[in-house]
């Protein structure tokens, strides 16, 4: 198990750091001139040159990555932005808790929701729910989030008045000049952002849930269980469940990295300043610094997230706990 | 009386394809203590014969009728929540492939301890104790050490050991083993039937032994019934099948073991394909694949008919007693020649 985990550390390791180059090259492959960027616009070419020098653009490649390796690695520092020169480290630390209330938060609604309807469909293939969830599942998976949160949007913030129809509050200690606050108030914003993210995942989920339980119903296990007398409730929990729903852990982990990627939209959608809507208007104005931190920052996430499912795999499965 | 007396089952299937008469109306019956073995080609009903009388087949794609009547009990009427406090408890059953009936999440300690708390108001220690006895007596080397390995830490053989133990750990008056050893190599195999044998001189268990090999039913089962196409073609007792077989399927059957007197590229075998169950054979379901067929063979059914001098051993087969006794006793002759 010792070993296991290791391995995995090291792998880990080594992915972070094979993304980091990835990243450094896309700040180069992008047609745009990073020193004419950072010295800002009207700057004459003097002052550009000068830019240059200190962001060590004229040294070579390899020597440029090295520092901004090390940078990352000794000062832990992302770099700062070139719009407004603010530390990119500050700049993920204020966008980060948004997205992720949006995207753990909606895990749990999508997760929730797709579960038992997953459950129940299995069990009864064909009947009226099985349908009527399929056909839930169709346009889950066919709709963009753009359309489905411009809808709900429109829906139940602007034509029942139910809910916010954009804006963000923060879970604790509002910032100074903020117009609302407290766990009350962020739940009633994020209702929204969750739903359209739910509907995006919940959809794929049931699939999912539905083709692995009726996968493991049929396994000879599961015939074993019932020939030794277990009531149908218990071979549903203590032989189906555990079975089927092994693989959504690790679907889940690669999730929520995708998620991520949803964010952009749920985020610009309902104005909530979290990282997708961040890397938006950086990408607006070619502010690489920012790019490459939030992407950088992702990529960390989604590793950490990988190893976490590695680990709770091996918890729950003991095929790989002695493997 | 017998401990299990089944009369008259059938058991159909609803598929996409049309209804399949997977079992057509057979009768067996099981004496205390004995051993039946079932014998036929895969998909000729014997395995779905067995999960009728479990009540294990699926309610909502299947029927049922006719009788199995278990210790004065009919287990085809029985409610579905009766039929779960017999399973486990009165009637067992074991697999064909220990590979894959063991739940590979759980400990075979768990598996075997809920077995026993399913059908026992018994504390977990006390049960965990009777599954470290189960485990002995099915000759598991050191038990206490392995009840709370996972399935796949044990071997094919050592998994099916387990599945036993599981099975016979209420001592259930009747054990249902479908093709125990058919995924097991040939040694393995034969430490399973011993084991089998032992536990039910101990516990004077009835088994009623599903299989395909003719070889295992001769070192197991005391009656055979060999089935063909949903419905028995013969029955009878173990040595009359061997030495004096009435019906054209089991010669074929019996002909069809590999013999190592004969120096033949190939084995000899039954022409043609078992019979689609979705429309199957008009008359005798055998005839298309018979080298004996008669042209009332397509029309009519034969029914089981008692061999004279032994009613017990039963054959369904329209030939003449003459040739069906000739032709037995030729086949019989040259198996006993291949054997010494």
């Amino acid at each position: 198990m010792l070993i296991y985990l290791i391995r995995r550390l090291l792998w880990a390791l080594f992915l972070f750091f094979a993304v980091t180059i990835v990243t450094y090259a896309i700040f180069f492959v992008t047609p745009a001139d990073p020193a004419r960027l950072a010295a800002g616009q009207g700057a004459s070419p003097e002052q550009v040159q000068k830019v240059a020098d200190s962001l060590h653009l004229n040294d070579p490649l390899w020597k440029q990555y090295g520092l901004f390796l090390k940078q990352l690695v000794v000062e832990q520092s992302l770099g700062t932005s070139f719009v407004n020169r603010e530390d990119v480290n500050d700049v993920i630390a204020r966008a980060a808790p948004v997205t992720a209330s949006l995207v753990f938060g909606g895990a749990i609604f999508w997760l929730t929701l797709s579960i038992p309807v997953g459950i129940l469909s299995a069990l009864r293939p064909r009947s009226l729910l099985d349908r009527t969830a399929m056909t839930f599942v169709l346009v889950g998976i066919a709709a963009h989030p753009v359309w489905i949160g411009l809808i709900f949007a429109y829906v139940f913030g602007y034509r029942l008045g139910l809910t916010p129809i954009s804006g963000y509050c923060d879970f604790v200690n509002p910032s100074i000049g903020a117009e609302c606050g407290g766990p009350v108030q962020w739940a009633y914003h994020m209702i929204l952002p969750w739903m359209t993210f739910m509907i995006l995942f919940a959809a794929l989920y049931t699939r999912i849930v539905r083709a692995n339980v009726m996968e493991t119903m049929n396994e000879d296990f599961v015939r074993t269980a019932r020939a030794k007398g277990a009531p149908e409730p218990r071979v549903m929990r203590s032989h189906i469940l555990r079975n089927s729903l092994l693989p959504i852990i690790t679907i889940l982990g690669m999730d929520i990295g995708l998620a991520l990627g949803g964010a952009i939209f749920t985020e610009s959608i309902y104005g909530l300043p979290g990282l997708g809507r961040q890397i938006l208007i950086s990408f607006e104005n070619y502010d690489m610094p920012v790019i490459m931190g939030i992407t950088l920052f992702a990529t960390l996430c989604i590793i950490i997230f990988n190893f976490f499912v590695d680990i709770v795999y091996a918890w729950v499965d003991p095929r790989i706990r002695l493997s | 009386m017998a401990l299990l007396d089944v009369r008259n089952l059938r058991t159909s299937f609803r598929t996409d394809d049309g209804i399949v008469e997977a079992v057509d109306g057979i009768s067996f019956s099981v004496e205390l203590g004995k051993t039946l073995g079932i014998v036929g080609e895969s998909g000729c009903g014997k395995s779905v014969t067995c999960l009728t009388i479990m009540g294990l087949n699926n309610p909502r794609s299947s029927t049922s009728s006719g009788e199995a009547v278990f210790d004065g009990e009919d287990l085809i009427a029985a409610s579905p929540q009766r039929l779960r406090e017999l399973r486990g408890s009165k009637v067992a059953m074991i697999f064909q492939d220990p590979m894959t009936s063991l739940n590979p999440v759980k400990s075979i300690g768990w598996q075997l301890v809920e077995a026993v708390l399913l059908h026992n108001d018994i504390s977990k220690k006390e049960a965990r104790e009777r599954s470290l006895q189960a485990l002995t007596e099915v000759g598991i080397p050191r038990p206490e050490r392995r009840i709370d390995d996972y399935p796949h830490q044990f071997s094919g053989g050592m998994r099916q050991r387990v599945m036993i133990a599981m099975a016979m750990i209420n001592e259930p008056a009747l054990l249902i083993a479908d093709e125990p050893t058919t995924a097991l190599d040939v040694t393995t195999q034969a430490q399973i039937l011993d084991l089998m044998r032992k536990l039910q001189d101990d516990h004077g268990t009835a088994i009623i032994m599903i299989t395909h090999d003719l070889g295992v039913v001769a070192e197991i089962a005391d009656d055979v019934a060999v089935m063909y196409a949903g419905r028995i073609a013969e029955e009878g007792v173990v040595e009359r099948i061997y030495t004096a077989p009435r019906h054209p399927y089991t010669w074929g059957l019996l002909g069809s073991l590999p013999r190592v007197d004969h120096d033949a590229d190939r084995l000899a075998q039954i022409p043609g394909q078992p019979p689609s169950l979705l429309s199957p054979p008009t008359g005798c379901r055998f005839h298309p694949r018979c080298a004996y067929v008669m042209e009332q063979c397509v029309s009519v059914v034969p029914a089981l008919a008692g061999v004279a001098g032994d009613p017990a051993h039963r054959a369904a087969c329209l030939l003449d007693e003459e040739t069906k006794a000739r032709e037995g006793q030729r086949l019989a002759d040259e198996l006993l020649a291949g054997a010494t």
